[in-house]
């Protein structure tokens, strides 16, 4: 069990947090049709847009209530109204998301009041749904503002009582399951989730599904103020009729509290999804909950990963790994990392979470890019894990840099790639032995005898 | 930052927007804002000074989302790249230990650093809680003998542009005029010329495109005491008061700074660009005019003439490949018109340009440019954009990274001119990297890839064709 160092500096160098508002706001992008509308001054949504836009390489639908000096001293709930109707009136979305910030939670406001006088003084827009979450920045990180967006979400739209009027999926006998994702999977995970799911013969509801928003995919239409693709909010009454939820990411277990109150469906639950163990307890699960055999298609993915995990055990054993990420995916890395005998030398995440105690190191430290460099350097690491800011970090010290969570913006492709499952697994362990083998320590350096009648090498040069 | 202290900054005299009936910054609409706020353009403005610690003082959201992600390069210290910030914690804001922990905050950053200077960037929550920035730098300055410099643009004070000037305002305030300049290098002793100092206010030295910039100025003997603040120094920014003549480079966003030095220093300022050959040129010329050295003057004429010769050469067959290409250009400030002269230049046609973020002058000079009839689009929203592309048949589309997206779904060519591009633009030498990179995008083999449908959707198209015929032949 890790023990939790807490910050102890004044200043963050080279910070390795994300917002909570970003968090909340990525959820709220893997709806169909919707746009989040951060709760601050525009500035807070332009940087929020620029962070994804680099990361995805995508356009990002991402509005402002643009508080300005009078709002933040006055007020600002009539700025939430006015940018509610402005969106309904422009864009007519199928989701509006209003995570608050920094500045709004401080200022004192109350947005779901201003949601109800929104809803009084314009009825016209009253079938599209629109969810607060509080999400200031001065606490969690970008992972805990995804989970509550997420939880909001499921408050907000999906009824108490659920009514079952069939969804035509599960009347056409194709049985279905809820999958609630945290933010550490990438769209490459989702999508190889999916699969997955598939071919036990169920069809999955991933909430939200960003594998279907930003996978970065080409339409037909040449602008969309909206998002092209995630889950459809329509489906979210009909949670209640599937016969499982899967639930991905320790973050994610509050708001599959609040589903499972909701729908009484039976939950299955997994802190993340890396290396044989997690990926087999997945999906005996799958086989159980579909009470079909495991196709031969993963048993042999399943064999691949066994094979992969002998090849690169001769590099990965004892290796020494930096590893900077939020909660869980610092987690599901130091799992995968200790299934195959590496050792982290240094842990950081950004902020706490319960699952940290859980991550396979001796100590984890919450803090920033500074710190991982400083325990690197000092125990002589050989591979660091995190966003691309700690580029600058695996320069100074030598060293390769493995990119994962967020955000990844000097690399193309970060969020297509998948960490997860048999294969996702074993092309990690690939990737990480690779690095090791371009960068090898600990060969023998010739040694020149003093008793040699060898040329010194200087000498022979000179001839 | 007093309410008073900001109107005065909006109220720009050397600004012509100030000569309409309302002022030229507009409320934001919520839902409906693109763009960043006061704390980004300061930010924005100051960053590239590279010896500096640059403090963020707030909660994560003003410092985690954006440091490390400017184009603006360094020739030395690499300080400015390290993302420095306070970091507020729910501890913080509740039980107001914010000056606190920004005062130890600035002891870290001079122990671990070193830096010329402290600048404390504000931020909207701290600003809502009452931190007194002001103070704390003040007593951390006398405590540590660091310079600390208080930059209070919080977001909430306003749009982009007003975090430019406060930033600009914030220098003449605190450091211009703190140092005078060092002697010139003995090396200039020997030179049969006269040096002249010189500042550009407003160049961010945006992947290095200054560099192109530079040796001209070097050889013609003007001595760049400081820019503003691309690969700038601390101890540069100090020396400004003393420039005989100040280049404004990027027109609108720090006006201010070229007004207030003219004011307490009488220095003469002039407006220019360093895009496209033409307006290179006449930079060059407006710095010999100024400073009234015919000497200058005349080794100014000459190397123009060398310059132009060897670079029209070089651009010729680029020319061949893009003459006719018609442009649409989204830009804010001087780019609006500057881009445009460079454009022509290579023989393109723009057909419309953005002037949301144009001064009346900027403006007058598009039509001096462009002549009467020419399209101007104050509100740049993606699906103006696109239709305009449409309707004017428009072959690429120049304009900051914010709208790449916008043309690449659309399918359309694409070219990046503002902060975040990678490739420097500005000198005679700048030329031949806009040239190519246009040439690249508008002759890429991958449009066709991505507008020709599948082929199996071709069939079907093919299929409903002659079943359309033969329904008509059988009528």
């Amino acid at each position: 069990m890790a023990s939790i160092s807490k910050r102890k500096k004044a200043l963050s160098v080279n910070p390795l947090k994300s917002s909570q508002s970003t968090g909340a706001a990525l959820a709220f992008l893997g709806f169909q049709k919707a746009i989040p509308m951060l709760h601050g001054s525009q500035g807070c949504t332009a940087f929020g847009k620029i962070f994804f836009v680099r990361h995805f390489r995508e356009p990002i639908p991402l509005q402002t209530s643009a508080m300005e000096q009078v709002s933040t001293i006055m007020g600002a709930d009539e700025n939430i109204i006015e940018g509610l109707k402005t969106i309904c009136e422009k864009s007519a979305p199928e989701l509006i998301g209003v995570p608050t910030t920094g500045l709004s939670e401080t200022q004192g406001c109350d947005v779901p009041m201003a949601i109800h006088q929104f809803r009084e003084k314009y009825p016209q827009y009253a079938q599209i749904p629109v969810v607060p979450v509080s999400t200031p920045d001065y606490s969690g990180c970008m992972e805990t503002g995804f989970a509550a967006a997420t939880q909001a979400l499921i408050e907000t739209l999906v009824p108490d009582r659920p009514v079952f009027d069939g969804n035509t999926a599960v009347r056409e006998g194709t049985p279905q399951v809820n999958v609630i994702v945290g933010s550490f999977l990438t769209p490459g995970d989702i999508e190889s989730l999916k699969d997955i799911i598939e071919l036990f013969g169920l069809r999955a509801i991933v909430i939200p599904d960003l594998s279907d928003s930003l996978d970065g995919h080409l339409t037909e239409q040449d602008f969309s103020p909206l998002t092209i693709g995630g889950m459809a909010v329509s489906e979210l009454p009909y949670l209640a009729e599937s016969i499982a939820s899967i639930v991905i990411g320790a973050s994610m277990y509050k708001a599959a509290d609040v589903l499972h109150a909701r729908t009484s469906v039976p939950d299955y639950r997994f802190d993340h999804l890396m290396g044989l163990e997690a990926t087999d307890a997945f999906i005996k699960t799958l086989a159980d909950i579909s009470g079909q055999p495991v196709p031969r298609k993963l048993e042999r993915q399943r064999a691949q990963l066994q094979d992969a995990m002998l090849d690169t055990h001769f590099m990965l054993g004892m290796a020494k790994v930096a590893v900077a990420l939020d909660p869980d995916l610092l987690n599901g890395f130091s799992q995968l990392l200790a299934s195959m005998g590496a050792e982290l030398v240094a842990a950081v995440a950004p902020t706490n979470a319960a699952i940290l105690k859980q991550v396979k190191a001796v100590e984890v430290k919450l803090g920033d890019l500074e710190e991982l460099e400083i325990r690197a350097g000092n125990e002589h690491a050989q591979i660091l894990i995190s966003n691309s800011h700690a580029l600058e970090s695996s320069k100074r010290l030598g060293l390769p840099l493995l990119r994962a969570g967020f955000p990844q913006y000097d690399q193309l492709g970060g969020y297509q790639r998948s960490w997860i499952a048999y294969q996702g697994s074993r092309q990690t362990l690939f990737e990480l032995a690779n690095m090791l083998l371009e960068n090898p320590r600990g060969e023998v350096h010739p040694y020149e005898s003093i008793l040699s009648q060898k040329l010194t090498t200087s000498t022979e040069l000179c001839l | 930052m007093k309410a008073k202290d900001i109107a005065a900054l909006l109220d720009e005299p050397a600004c012509s927007h100030n000569q309409k009936s309302k002022s030229g910054c507009a409320r934001p609409k919520p839902g409906a804002t693109a763009g960043g706020c006061a704390f980004d353009g300061a930010q924005i403005a100051l960053l590239p000074i590279a010896d500096v610690a640059h403090i963020v003082h707030g909660s994560i959201a003003c410092a985690g989302s954006s440091w490390d992600n400017r184009g603006a390069r360094s020739s030395g210290p690499a300080l400015y790249k390290i993302g420095m910030t306070t970091d507020l914690t729910e501890q913080d804001v509740i039980m107001g230990r914010g000056e606190k922990r920004l005062f130890h905050s600035i002891k870290q950053a001079i122990d671990s650093y070193h830096p010329a200077a402290v600048f404390v960037h504000n931020t909207c929550v701290p600003a809502l809680m009452g931190d007194d920035i002001e103070a704390v730098c003040r007593a951390a300055e006398e405590r540590w003998q660091v310079p600390v410099v208080p930059v209070d643009a919080a977001g909430f004070y306003g749009t982009k542009n007003l975090g430019n000037r406060i930033a600009g305002e914030t220098m003449v305030k605190y450091v211009v005029g703190t140092r005078e300049p060092d002697p010139l290098p003995p090396a200039a002793a020997k030179l049969d010329f006269k040096i002249h100092d010189i500042n550009l206010v407003g160049e961010y030295n945006i992947a290095g495109e200054f560099w192109h910039v530079l040796p001209l100025l070097d050889e013609l003997g003007l001595r760049v005491l400081c820019t503003l603040s691309g690969d700038a120094r601390y101890r540069e920014v100090q020396t400004m008061h003393r420039a005989e003549v100040n280049m404004m480079v990027c027109s609108k966003a720090m006006i201010n700074v070229a007004r207030k030095l003219q004011e307490a220093f009488g220095t003469p300022w002039f407006e220019g660009s360093f895009y496209g050959v033409a307006d290179v040129s006449q930079a060059l010329r407006d710095f010999a005019r100024q400073i009234n050295d015919a000497d200058l003057s005349k080794r100014t004429e000459t190397l123009i003439a060398r310059e132009e010769t060897r670079i029209h050469k070089l651009l010729e067959p680029w020319r061949q490949r893009l003459r006719g290409k018609r442009v649409l250009l989204y830009t804010g400030g001087v780019k609006s018109w500057s881009v445009i002269s460079a454009l022509q230049d290579l023989g393109m046609h723009v057909v419309a340009t953005g002037t949301k973020k144009s001064t009346e002058e900027d403006k007058a000079r598009i039509r001096q440019l462009m002549g009467d009839d020419v399209r101007m689009l104050d509100d740049g929203n993606p699906r103006a954009l696109l239709d305009l592309v449409r309707e004017q048949r428009v072959d690429i589309l120049i304009a900051g990274g914010r709208n790449m997206y916008t043309a690449l779904k659309a399918r359309l060519p694409f070219l990046d001119i503002n902060q975040e591009r990678e490739f420097g633009y500005a000198g005679y030498e700048g030329m031949l990297e806009l040239a190519r990179q246009m040439a690249l995008t508008l002759e890429s083999p991958v449009w066709q890839a991505v507008r020709q449908p599948a082929p199996w959707d071709v069939d079907v198209i093919d299929a409903d064709l002659t079943a359309t015929q033969k329904k008509s032949q059988g009528a």
